[in-house]
């Protein structure tokens, strides 16, 4: 019994016992758990680091070949990390130099490339999150959309529909592509609506070409210039002396007023065949082509000057984008912008963007342009077209007038007496 | 250790250092026209009956070109740009053998991609030390990837010199000289040429070029004989030759030459398109003209020498053969016109593609050029073929063909 009861006795001892091993093992392992799920999360935070850290350096890469070996061996650790670094390296894509973008990608494409070869699988979900969000790079939301792509062709179909708005001008090509299968195989007023929905996502001159074309034919009335954001009066003066090339460095009088953000319209001056006024110069051209040798003259060897007002709701960053087989500068109030002595190797539509930053108010887009003496019947013309539009080629229409200290000015140019 | 078999062991060990050194191998095509930039095919053997039959492979290329293949180490590199504004930018490696892309890396655009209809962004033809690719674009982007296309250096030239681009497009391609790739970047606005470090992708010289807008591409006397190696810039102006290590001018020949078809080099003489054809004898630090014949004018096609003639294609798609001794004209060949690519010379023929893609193959002999076949490719051709291992190369905006003696 005793052994019994000791035993009993005893039995509850050991149980006891027993319960505080199993406790003592269980806070052990809880411990050692947590000790290894903080030095996990440790290693699992240097690692990210590390993504961070090379994905900081590829965004950050330099003009002129600088830091090529530094930039390869951030590269290498990010292929290393394998699909871990594919959204860090997406993300870097917003504030990469345009040296960084290159490194950026090509990481991405080994990684990629790797994973697919492994069979291993894409993080798809994140990746599709990444091509929704319009906050993202333009570049990288395309190249996360082609890696999808490449593994499931119907995701042009899910994602693309709703992309007619978006700021990458490669997703709205792609929209307005679709829309326009759609209207081809449409009839009456369903493909005149369907064009139209078209028209207001078109940022390329060959689809808004063709939408126009549609539009026009049944009956509708479409701006193109104004969907481009031409600039379509100018004020301009001229014929200068430019025979020999001289003139396109030559400052000009109304020039000296330009670089001072001063020109005044009612000036007179000596240009090359006597004395020369600035006069008004617009165009009806659905592409917002001035077209000097046609609406005044071709004179050989001049340079001509024009000014525009162009009004804006805000401070703000656009382009200037512009087509001319002519030589030119431009300035935007006074500031000198871009120049290029080149003559008759072709135009086109948006030949040159120009990134401008605009003032709020008036600002004065000031464009000279020379013709040279080429005779040659393919070297004859004598014209720009100029468009204000955003990053994605959305024209832009300048603002109101501009109230300021109760006065409404109309025009920035005429500064001469205006101030 | 005897000292004879001392002396081997040194001697195999300094020449496997050497050929260590030297990554290229002889059936490579490293560069526009070839390893030595003369469109001389050494030591291959093509098919001279063209048929469907000598078609090995076709391979699709994601976007459009006028560069020309590159072949190295048993790889076909090619480049190509896509997208609206041709600001998407492909450099594509294919298996020489099976026509398999081995992979694919794309790239954007920096400086300005407008070109003429008939170009591309993807003009200008890669180059290769053998262990390295260049990549260059009318953009003026350049890019240098291994043999497995990870980036090891890029530069933005179009960005650093933006006023150095061409609306109507940019051609010249770069050619690798020891640890140097010489680029050529010369438009109305600005003009530069420099030599770019294969290592770093830093720039080592850069000279001021003519300012006029030129589509040549530089071209190389070897190094032989205890001579260095000149490089050969062209341009309406002229012909300069420059030291690639330095970018010293070396010698100027100042009578002007063409700003399409580019000079070629054969046994020490330079055959220049410059008022015709202009053949001239280049020293360390001079030249003399040898001769000059305004009655071969090349149009688009450079010049290429075989054997003992200078073969030049006219505007009007013949061919003219002459004289190296004299430039007389020897014998005149009619072919079916235009032609935009230059032709390669291998075993004794000519192989030439018209812009319709007609593949001509040319018997050559010293009194006459004789067509042996023909082959309708069907696809617009504009570029130089590259030549490897008993293939001939050519790529079309949406192909590139292998073109061999069937197995």
């Amino acid at each position: 019994m005793a052994v019994k009861t000791g035993g009993c006795r005893g039995g509850r001892l050991s149980v006891r016992a027993g319960l505080y091993r199993v406790l003592s093992l269980l806070a052990a392992f809880c411990l050692l758990a947590v000790l290894a799920g903080g030095a996990g999360a440790e290693k699992k935070k240097e690692r990210v680091d590390a993504i961070t850290e090379a994905v900081g350096i590829l965004q950050s890469a330099k003009t002129a070949g600088q830091g090529s070996r530094e930039n390869q061996r951030a590269l290498v650790a990010l292929t290393e990390s394998g699909a871990r670094a594919l959204l860090p390296i997406l993300a870097g894509f917003q504030k990469a130099t345009p040296e960084g973008l290159n490194w950026l990608r090509n990481t991405f494409e080994q990684i990629a490339e790797t994973l697919r070869s492994s069979r291993k699988p894409l993080p798809v979900a994140a990746l599709r999150a990444f091509v929704l969000d319009t906050a993202n790079s333009a570049d990288a939301r395309r190249l996360a959309y082609d890696t999808l792509l490449s593994e499931d062709a119907t995701v042009s179909a899910k994602l693309i529909p709703g992309m007619l708005n978006d700021p990458s001008p490669e997703f709205r090509r792609d929209a307005v592509d679709l829309l326009l299968s759609e209207a081809a195989k449409a009839e009456g007023a369903a493909a005149t609506e369907l064009y139209r929905r078209a028209l207001a996502g078109a940022v390329h001159e060959d689809q808004v070409k063709t939408i126009s074309e549609s539009l026009r034919k049944a009956g509708e009335a479409v701006d193109i210039s104004r969907h481009f954001g031409f600039v379509t009066s100018w004020k301009i003066v001229g014929p200068f002396d430019n025979r020999e090339g001289k003139g396109f460095g030559v400052a000009y009088a109304p020039e000296a007023e330009i670089v001072q953000d001063r020109p005044n319209l009612d000036s007179e001056y000596d240009g090359m065949n006597g004395k020369v006024r600035w006069q008004t110069i617009e165009t009806t051209d659905d592409f917002g082509v001035v077209d000097i040798a046609k609406q005044i003259e071709n004179f050989k060897g001049s340079a001509m000057y024009a000014a525009a007002d162009w009004s804006s709701p805000a401070a703000q960053t656009l382009q200037v984008r512009l087509g001319t087989p002519n030589a030119w500068k431009l300035w935007v109030n006074g500031v000198l912008a871009f120049e290029r002595e080149e003559y008759h190797r072709s135009t086109q539509l948006d030949q040159y963007s120009v990134p401008v930053q605009l003032k709020p108010g008036v600002n004065v887009l000031a464009f000279k342009i020379c013709q040279n003496e080429q005779t040659q019947d393919w070297a004859q013309k004598y014209q720009f077209q100029l468009r204000v539009c955003d990053g994605t080629g959305v024209g832009v229409l300048p603002g109101p007038v501009v109230v300021r200290n109760g006065v409404s000015r109309k025009t920035a140019l005429n500064k001469g007496d205006a101030e | 250790m005897n000292r004879p078999a001392v002396k081997s062991v040194f001697l195999m060990a300094v020449c496997g250092l050497l050929l260590g050194s030297v990554a290229v191998r002889a059936d490579d095509w490293k560069q526009f026209r070839g390893n030595e930039a003369n469109s001389v095919a050494t030591g291959e053997s093509l098919p001279t009956e063209l048929s469907g039959s000598t078609i090995a492979w076709k391979a699709s290329l994601p976007g459009r070109g006028v560069s020309g293949p590159m072949i190295v180490d048993g790889q076909v590199f090619v480049s190509a740009s896509s997208g609206y504004t041709q600001n998407r930018l492909h450099v594509i490696s294919i298996d020489a053998e099976s026509g398999m892309q081995l992979w694919q890396r794309q790239f954007y655009a920096s400086g300005r991609t407008q070109t003429h209809e008939k170009m591309s962004n993807a003009t200008p033809t890669m180059a290769s030390d053998g262990q390295r690719v260049f990549a260059f674009f009318s953009s003026n982007d350049l890019f240098c990837l291994d043999l497995k296309g990870r980036l090891l250096w890029y530069r933005g030239l179009g960005r650093e010199f933006p006023n150095a681009s061409n609306s109507l497009g940019m051609s010249s391609s770069p050619i690798v000289v020891g640890g140097i790739l010489v680029v050529q970047v010369e438009s109305d606005a600005e003009a530069f040429a420099c030599g770019v470090d294969v290592i770093t992708g830093e720039t080592r010289w850069q000279i001021q070029r003519p300012r006029a807008a030129n589509w040549t591409s530089p071209a190389l006397i070897p190094g032989r004989a205890g001579r260095a190696t000149q490089v050969l810039l062209q341009s309406s102006k002229g012909l300069t030759a420059v030291d690639p290590e330095t970018g010293k001018i070396l010698w100027d020949f100042d009578k002007g030459a063409s700003t399409i078809p580019s000079a070629t080099v054969a046994a020490g003489t330079v055959y220049v398109p410059s008022n015709g054809l202009t053949a001239l004898k280049p020293a360390a630090d001079s030249v003399e003209q040898l001769w000059n014949s305004g009655g071969v004018s090349p149009a688009t096609s450079s010049p290429v020498v075989a054997g003992d003639l200078a073969l030049v294609l006219n505007s009007s798609g013949v061919l003219n053969a002459a004289s190296l001794q004299t430039g007389e004209r020897v014998w005149q060949l009619r072919l079916r016109g235009p032609f935009s690519g230059t032709p390669v010379f291998a075993g004794g023929h000519l192989y030439l593609l018209n812009e319709a893609g007609v593949a001509f193959v040319v018997k050559l002999e010293s009194d006459k050029g004789t067509i042996v076949s023909e082959l309708d490719l069907g696809e617009t051709i504009l570029c130089s073929p590259g030549v490897s291992r008993g293939g001939l190369f050519v790529r079309s905006d949406g192909h590139l063909i292998k073109l061999a003696t069937p197995k």
